[in-house]
């Protein structure tokens, strides 16, 4: 059996856990027994039996008070315990935030191996071979997990979601809780609000010191928007204060995999390329010819970014009026 | 106010990675470094003991050549370090050898990094949390104590979350948190004799083992588009690429 956890965010689902549950109901082709998926929080019996599309048999659901917002303590404990009932051998969660403040705790519970930031399905069942990054995406690893229950963080966008089944059952299942699981207390959520959460994003236009001054961020900005893009940065724009901390990707900041980068002004450095190297296709847009991002992208101008990005901000608009 | 701060000993940011066999890193010309993200969470530590008094620990688990890395945290301002004598190839393992330390000393705050930047896992700060039946913030971009609470900011999906919690608690350090010093040639000097403890490890269970490393697939060479043709770039994504 493998239990998948079915993320919500405000009781919605986004595409990451499609992918989980499409992921995790291949992993129990492999291994054997069927796919059943763990709601913690408001999801509606409706949602919650979509997930048979994505091949989960059965939706045990967790509905408490207590549980609505992310008390990682107590859902890390809620995941094992259904876990256990099923007599899982294998769990997936996503390695979103949620699945980093969780996974490593669910695995101690489980005594379990953990793969985390998994980007594949495992390329063999015995022994349980999962790849993964590893030296912030300059290589690639291959895990075995040795313990008899397997736990895999799956990285969003890095599996195809598969919607090929039928309505899932959803349970009602009665999870006991611990005080002590609840000793962090949440005073307020502060939502990037109306914006493309980055790590989530499938598009992402990024621009860095090419620009020159925060205020020419509004190209990127419109392009972005044009695109429906999420927008990022690179490290030293962030560190003199024109983009805010949580648009820094790279090696330390974030990391992220999305189908398409768009890199402005960005010369390339090793450390940044770590950060986004795992984008399916990426372009560069650079005045200078030797930038190394050239070497790295797919598909890459040589010129001024603000003669490229205005034309460029144009003909997607002419793209998306000729598709509509 | 006692810290304990979890130490990984990665290659430099900067590094080429390549492999020996697909078998091991090539450690050949590579300059080791203190994980970034734990020396975040240690020049955190620093600045809350330096206001309200205390001690910080630096632990690492790793063989003998890591111990640099420890004498530079002391450098930083570290009181001391502490060494579990074991390779570090496993995140249970590592968490469970932080936490036979932890178990007998009693700290009030045990920080990591968010992630190291070598196997980019992440998971010591929560399995260790696990271990010691402790609150855990993951990714934690904010760290303030004030009588016995801490407040502390963590990133979740699609924002930021404000949280506190009681003391002891582990928390894993993410970019904000603090900006890393340089240490000064005082510093340096005290850290020659400041103590290093080295210990053997408890134990030597493994859940899971890295068995087989390679090169990411090489990029094809880039198409260049002349920048008066900026329509053909749209074209291409959307026709050869089919990413818009």
């Amino acid at each position: 059996m493998v239990l998948v956890f079915a993320e919500n965010w405000d009781g919605k689902f986004k595409k990451s856990t499609y992918e989980a549950v499409s992921y995790a109901a291949e992993i129990a082709k492999m291994i054997g027994g069927n796919c059943v998926a763990v709601t913690i929080g408001n999801v509606s019996d409706g949602d919650a039996k979509q997930l048979g599309k994505y091949g989960a048999s059965k939706v045990l659901s967790v509905k408490n008070d207590k549980l609505n917002g992310l008390v990682s303590q107590a859902y890390s404990s809620v995941i094992a315990q259904a876990a256990q009932s099923i007599g899982a051998k294998a769990v997936v969660i996503s390695y979103t935030y949620t699945g980093k403040s969780i996974a490593g705790r669910l695995a101690v519970k489980l005594k379990a191996g953990l793969a985390a930031g998994a980007s594949a399905l495992p390329s063999s069942a015995n022994p349980f071979t999962v790849r993964k990054k590893c030296f912030s995406g300059k290589g690639l690893t291959d895990v075995v997990i040795t313990s008899e229950i397997k736990v895999v963080a799956l990285n969003p966008n890095s599996y195809q979601v598969n919607a090929t089944g039928a309505d899932a059952v959803v349970e009602n299942f009665n999870a006991t809780l611990n005080d002590t699981d609840f000793k962090v207390q949440s005073k307020e959520i502060k939502k990037t609000s109306g914006k493309i959460a980055l790590t989530e994003a499938e598009l992402v236009v990024s621009a860095g010191r090419g620009l020159k001054a925060p205020e020419n961020w509004t190209m990127v900005e419109q392009l972005a928007t044009e695109l429906g893009a999420a927008t990022a940065c690179s490290k030293p724009v962030a560190d003199v204060g024109w983009r805010p901390h949580h648009e820094h990707v790279g090696q330390t900041g974030i990391t992220i995999a999305p189908n398409l980068y768009i890199a402005i002004g960005i010369s390339g450095a090793i450390q940044h390329l770590a950060g986004v190297s795992s984008s399916k296709v990426i372009v560069a847009i650079n005045s200078d010819a030797e930038a190394p991002f050239f070497k790295a992208a797919d598909y890459g101008i040589v010129g001024d970014a603000f003669e490229i990005v205005p034309k460029l901000i144009e003909e997607v608009k002419k793209l998306k009026a000729h598709n509509n | 106010m006692k810290f304990l701060v979890c130490i990984s000993n990665v290659p430099d940011t900067t590094t080429k990675i390549s492999f020996t066999d697909g078998k091991a890193l090539n450690s050949t010309g590579v300059q080791f470094i203190i994980n970034p993200y734990d020396e975040m969470a240690l020049t955190r530590a620093l600045e809350i003991k330096e206001a309200a008094g205390g001690t910080v620990t630096v632990i690492n688990v790793g063989a003998a050549n890591t111990e640099p890395t420890l004498r530079k945290a002391l450098a930083i301002g570290a009181d001391d370090a502490i060494r579990v004598n074991t390779e570090p190839t496993d995140a249970y393992l590592v968490a469970h050898q932080i936490a036979e330390v932890a178990k007998k000393n009693n700290y009030d705050v045990i920080l990591t990094g968010r992630e190291s930047i070598d196997y980019n896992s992440g998971q010591v700060a929560t399995m260790l949390a696990e271990m010691l039946n402790l609150p855990c913030i993951t990714v934690a971009t904010k760290l303030e104590i004030a009588s016995n609470e801490a407040t502390l900011e963590r990133e979740i999906d699609g924002g930021k979350e404000v949280l506190t919690s009681s003391l002891p608690f582990v928390a894993s350090a993410q970019k904000g948190m603090a900006e890393p010093r340089i240490p000064n040639m005082r510093g340096i000097m005290a850290a020659r004799t400041k103590p290093l403890q080295v210990l053997e490890a408890t134990g030597d269970e493994k859940l899971t083992s890295s068995v087989a490393y390679e090169l990411p697939p090489a990029k094809q060479a880039v198409k260049l588009i002349s920048k008066d043709n900026v329509a053909d770039l749209v074209n291409l994504l959307h026709t050869e690429a089919k990413v818009i």
